[in-house]
């Protein structure tokens, strides 16, 4: 317990020093405002805008929620799919690979193309951003499941879907959950990139226009308030991954006992 | 009924399981093995067997064929008069490795074929939290586990999982009882220590059971029948009845009958090991 409080303390003191660092380096230097604004300066923006920001990041988090939730089923689904066929794996990973090396922002016009501008794209952009990690997670989870272990419900005469819900799916429980934590940054970035690129809402587009009128400090505001979402989404799956898979890291008191 | 009624061996209206001239190769071609040669075994129901032999001679093999988690090659595994796979025998399975779930608690392990086997999966949701749970907890005791149901399986040692692995072998009361060497990892006095709830257990539920080990004094003091093996390909040279009344005792086992007969299953199976080939 106290050890944690220590850990906690620390990297609290650390968050803490690097923004009073910075402050101070942008007064020893003389740094200007359109360079790098101070971090006091930033949240002043933050708290002055705060009306005017408020909707858009809402728009931001909506958005990246409805892609992350679609990247969420269509990856679970792909990664079933592959990990327990050896034919679905050998055809679809080439092709899902070559997906994923596809640079996200040049799906965007395409998607504007088909959808128009606005949200659709935004979600679909989310989407594509976090269905790589959570697939290959999945897949290789229930891939690598020990056959010993298989070998048991199968002298049950289990049958493949038994199987996959007793003991693939629960095995592959902290591949899923640490692809997660990756898949929901991710999902930000993808957001905020067709935001910029094609809309007239969210954080993505104020920054966008904030930078063009040369307002450094709310570009900023909207960089910490991404990277603060970021954060809390990363710390609310952390929290459900150790309630959920405990098992994995060996915890005496986990949740689902 | 079947073909098998040609056969000449012996069989009784008792017979449970029957394996009928079965061969099992590996690959194909100038890299085939054959694993188990022309096999014929016949099981009676409550029928307690140990198969003994060198490692390597198809012994797990034909626990595999009888359980259905692989197929023979040439020949017919039967169970109850049918064909394996269309059976429907509730199976029982306890290997050397414990392999419990480890997401899962010792109790929601040991209930994990009445999650999976008719009729009880049909009952699960209703009495998991009940009888099922009770049944549970019921045999865990009988094991000397009472108590760590909702431990965790790393939080037990490899004697305990053991324990809990034979409860969810048993806790759907199978016809049919395989046994893949379940003792084969623990120490001397946790092994007779089992040796003696196993057979206990079985004298209560009468289970048809298949043993694989490689130990005589555990065939010994478990079965009542105990088959011979040899290697490559794997045959059954020997089907000897263990005369020894129950319930046995570990002091039996020294006795000069019991002693005699180990020997002679010794001397059979180090005869019937491959002459060793010099480099």
């Amino acid at each position: 317990m106290n050890s944690q409080f220590r850990r906690h303390l620390a990297s609290t003191a650390f968050i803490i020093g690097f923004f009073l660092l910075w402050e101070a380096l942008c007064w020893a230097f003389n740094v200007s405002d359109i360079v790098l604004p101070k971090p006091s300066q930033i949240i002043v923006t933050l708290v002055q805008r705060a009306p005017a920001l408020w909707p858009h990041t809402l728009q931001t988090l909506y958005t990246t929620m409805v892609g992350f939730a679609f990247g969420i089923v269509i990856g679970i689904a792909l990664g079933v799919l592959i990990g327990s066929s050896r034919i679905a794996y050998d055809v679809a990973y080439p092709l899902l690979v070559g997906f994923a090396s596809i640079p996200k922002v040049a799906v965007v016009p395409i998607f504007v193309l088909w959808f128009g501008a606005g949200t659709v794209p935004a979600v679909l952009t989310a989407m594509i951003m976090c269905i790589f990690p959570i697939v290959v997670n999945v897949a290789t989870g229930l891939a690598t499941t020990e056959p010993e272990l298989e070998d048991v419900m199968r002298a049950l005469r289990a049958t493949k879907l038994d199987i996959l819900w007793n003991v693939g799916l629960p095995r592959t429980m902290p591949f899923f959950f640490a692809s997660l934590k990756v898949a929901v940054t991710l999902a930000f970035v993808g957001t905020v990139i067709s935001e910029t690129v094609a809309s007239n809402r969210g954080i993505g587009n104020v920054m966008m226009i904030a930078s063009s009128n040369f307002d450094v400090p709310l570009v900023f505001a909207g960089l910490l308030i991404l990277a603060f979402l970021g954060v809390a989404l990363y710390a609310i799956f952390s929290v459900i991954e150790s309630r959920i898979t405990g098992w994995a890291h060996r915890k005496d008191n986990f949740a689902m006992g | 009924m079947n073909s098998a009624a040609e056969t000449e061996l012996p069989r009784t209206d008792d017979t449970f399981v029957e394996l009928e001239k079965v061969t099992l190769t590996y690959g194909r071609g100038d890299k085939q093995v054959t694993a188990l040669g022309l096999t014929d075994l016949r099981i009676d129901k409550g029928d307690f067997v140990a198969l003994v032999g060198p490692s390597g001679c198809g012994k797990s093999t034909i626990l595999k064929l009888v359980t259905g988690l692989i197929t023979a090659s040439e020949g017919y595994v039967y169970i109850a008069g049918r064909e394996v796979g269309a059976a429907e025998v509730r199976v029982g399975m306890a290997f050397q490795n414990p392999t419990m779930l480890p997401w899962l608690t010792v109790r929601e392990n040991v209930m994990m074929p009445l999650k999976i086997v008719p009729p009880f999966r049909q009952e699960y949701r209703s009495k998991h939290k009940t009888e099922f749970r009770d049944r549970a907890d019921a045999l865990l005791k009988e094991v000397g586990l009472a108590g760590f149901g909702d431990k965790h399986p790393w939080q037990l040692s490899g004697g305990m999982l053991q324990r809990a692995s034979l409860c969810r072998a048993l806790v759907h009361e199978p016809q049919l009882l395989m046994l893949d060497e379940p003792f084969g990892a623990l120490d001397q006095f946790t092994r007779e220590e089992l040796w003696a709830i196993m057979q206990e257990l079985w004298m209560k539920l009468k289970p048809t059971v298949l043993l694989v080990t490689h130990d005589l004094k555990e065939a010994g003091y478990l079965a009542t029948r105990i088959c011979v093996m040899t290697t490559r390909p794997g045959r059954i040279v020997d089907d000897a009845a263990v005369p020894f009344p129950r319930p046995r005792t570990i002091d039996m086992s020294y006795t000069p009958e019991f002693v005699s007969m180990t020997q002679r299953l010794r001397e059979l199976i180090v005869s019937a090991r491959p002459v060793k080939e010099t480099v």
